[in-house]
């Protein structure tokens, strides 16, 4: 067991160290000098190059990279260009927020969509089949910020049950967190779900077909044991690993739900630094949105033999 | 069952839907300059916020300008960079997937090491990072979601041509005396067609939506020109003012996706028996 965890974690490494490597190449492909944008128009001549060698664009690209890269590992993701502040605890602080709706969004999802899409394979090409199939199949092709956006109109503004924009942390004041929290989630709620039923539909009829299902219906017992004990095991772990994809994905698409409700996490950080070209943030924000990435899909897959007990540890 | 006697897919009820849209988006995009009854930019303020009315059958947004209009010209854009993009994508993922899969050794190594660098981003952010590199441009979004698109178009090549290799029709095809780039253009390259025409029809709904959203936040098709994600930002200040601005690009995005969705659906269920329950 110890051995499968040290293996897995160890291939991580290598997409890791290409990953930054991307983020470091992209960014060095955009157009103009950092040095330059950093000191603005007012700049002496002199300064620009002070500036330039002080942050090591003077260097061979490959030093600049590494030095980069040891600065990252050591925790210094440098600082903003806009504010002045460093870009860790400025990435931190936004994606606790992005990361308690997505983390609520994706638990009532996996919670509504599992179920409903083994309800589905249970009662294939029948009546609750269709009504589930088309169900998802419609959610799955409503973009999440217009869904949002209508929700927003009904909820927020026609109805005024619900506050419109704005976030409130949970450690201020959780009732009026809940509130505020209330329409993102159900929107990611409603938009991902579509996408989880269909894997957990086919999952599980793909699991129904097998023999050891048959047996355990001719031995007698009931359905709902026969679905939970015995094909929900088998079936659950494909459709975990979508899970974590959509959990890794939603953490890069978050940036629009956070536009149309105007939250400030870090996708919206993210887009406010590329507007901004605010490149050491978002350089901050790419490598740390797909670290989470990878860490999440190796999480998956560290769980895998755990629920799957075909995949030996 | 008479389609399928003579080897057509036998094209269900929701599969027609879905080539009856996309195939009216495709037409809208194609014809748009002619259908349209106004033209998109063209502003006027006494019009402003104007409902639904003769001269305007969808009313007229923030600065009097024809919503028709803009929806149709924003059909155009979205089909025709989803278009572009999923060129893009499959044609050069076919390429590099073909060699990683036909040369194997070094070749295959370190294409998929790149790839499988690319892969570790989810679809969105990689096209965000691009975007910051390119500035908002319609060009800048089809090379953006190309690039970020093209190693699931790799990954699927690669995979079919290591398959296909190994059957004995290629190996035949080597033993009467045919060059590597013969075999690999008369006999494995057909061969994979099948899941590259999948994995087109679902990339071009993945296309549609990101091109949207990033449109939507501003890093898409830069405004005044029209589509349907930018026409969702622009507007929505005015949501409780006008709420039809905003409700008419979103349907005119979903309605699309899920015919495309409906399509894919069936061009999988046609191509690849296997994966029909």
């Amino acid at each position: 067991m110890v051995r499968f965890l040290l293996t897995r974690i160890a291939t991580a490494i290598p997409t890791l160290f290409l990953v930054s490597v991307t983020v470091f190449a992209l960014m060095r492909a955009i157009p103009g000098d950092p040095a330059a944008l950093m000191l603005g128009d007012l700049a002496q001549p002199g300064q620009l190059e002070a500036l330039r060698a002080e942050m090591g664009l003077d260097q061979p690209i490959i030093v600049q990279y590494l030095y980069w890269l040891g600065d990252v590992l050591s925790g210094d993701f440098g600082r903003s260009i806009a504010t002045r502040q460093p870009v860790l605890p400025l990435m931190l602080d936004r994606f606790s927020v992005s990361a308690t709706i997505v983390l609520v969004a994706v638990f009532f999802a996996t919670l509504i969509a599992v179920p409903a899409g083994m309800f589905a394979a249970w009662r294939q090409n029948r009546a609750g089949d269709i009504a589930v199939i088309a169900t998802s199949t419609l959610l799955l092709s409503i973009p999440s910020f217009w869904l949002g956006l209508m929700l927003l109109l009904i909820f927020g503004l026609q109805l005024g049950w619900l506050p419109v924009v704005g976030y409130v942390p949970f450690s201020r004041d959780f009732g009026s967190a809940l509130l505020y929290i209330i329409l993102p989630v159900v929107t990611l709620v409603l938009v991902e779900s579509g996408s989880i039923t269909r894997m957990a539909r086919a999952s599980t009829i793909e699991v129904a077909r097998l023999e050891y299902i048959t047996h355990a219906r001719a031995k007698g017992l009931s359905e709902a044991t026969v679905m939970w004990r015995h094909a929900f095991k088998n079936a659950f772990a494909p459709t975990l690993t979508l899970i974590g994809l959509v959990l890794g994905s939603l953490l890069a698409n978050i940036a629009v739900i956070e536009t149309v409700f105007t939250i400030p996490g870090l996708g919206r950080l993210l887009v406010d630094g590329i507007y901004a070209r605010d490149y050491p943030v978002v350089q901050g924000c790419m490598l740390f949105t797909a670290f989470l990435y990878v860490v999440v899909n190796l999480l998956v897959d560290l769980l895998y033999p755990l629920l799957d007990p075909r995949v030996t540890a | 069952m008479i389609a399928r006697a003579f080897g057509l897919p036998a094209l269900r009820f929701n599969g027609l839907i879905g080539v009856l849209v996309v195939g009216l988006l495709l037409l809208v995009a194609v014809f748009g300059p002619w259908l349209a009854p106004y033209d998109p930019l063209k502003l006027d303020l006494m019009a402003r916020f104007q409902g639904p009315s003769a001269a305007h059958l969808l009313g007229a947004d923030e600065f009097g300008r024809d919503l028709l209009s803009r929806l149709i010209h924003g059909a155009r854009t979205s089909a025709w960079i989803a278009f572009a993009t999923v060129v893009f994508a499959i044609v050069f993922g076919t390429v590099l997937g073909v060699l990683a899969g036909f040369l194997r050794g070094w070749t295959d190594r370190i294409l998929m090491m790149v790839n499988d660098a690319l892969l570790a981003f989810p679809g969105l952010l990689l096209a965000l990072g691009f975007m910051a590199v390119f500035g908002a441009s319609r060009n800048g979004i089809i090379v953006a979601l190309g690039i970020a698109y093209m190693p699931v178009a790799v990954r699927v090549v690669r995979g079919t041509v290591l398959s296909i290799r190994e059957r004995e029709f290629v190996e035949a095809s080597r033993v009467i005396g045919n060059s590597g780039v013969v075999t690999m253009l008369r006999h494995v390259l057909p061969n994979c067609l099948a899941p590259i025409m999948v994995l087109a029809t679902t990339m071009f709904g993945w296309v549609v939506l990101s091109e949207s959203a990033l449109s939507f936040l501003g890093l898409g098709v830069p405004p005044p020109a029209p589509s349907w994600g930018n026409m969702l930002s622009t507007g929505r200040p005015y949501i409780n003012q006008a709420p039809y601005i905003i409700i008419l690009p979103g349907l005119c995005i979903s309605i699309t996706l899920l015919g495309v969705n409906l399509l894919g659906d069936a061009v999988r269920d046609w191509l690849d028996p296997k994966m029909q329950d």
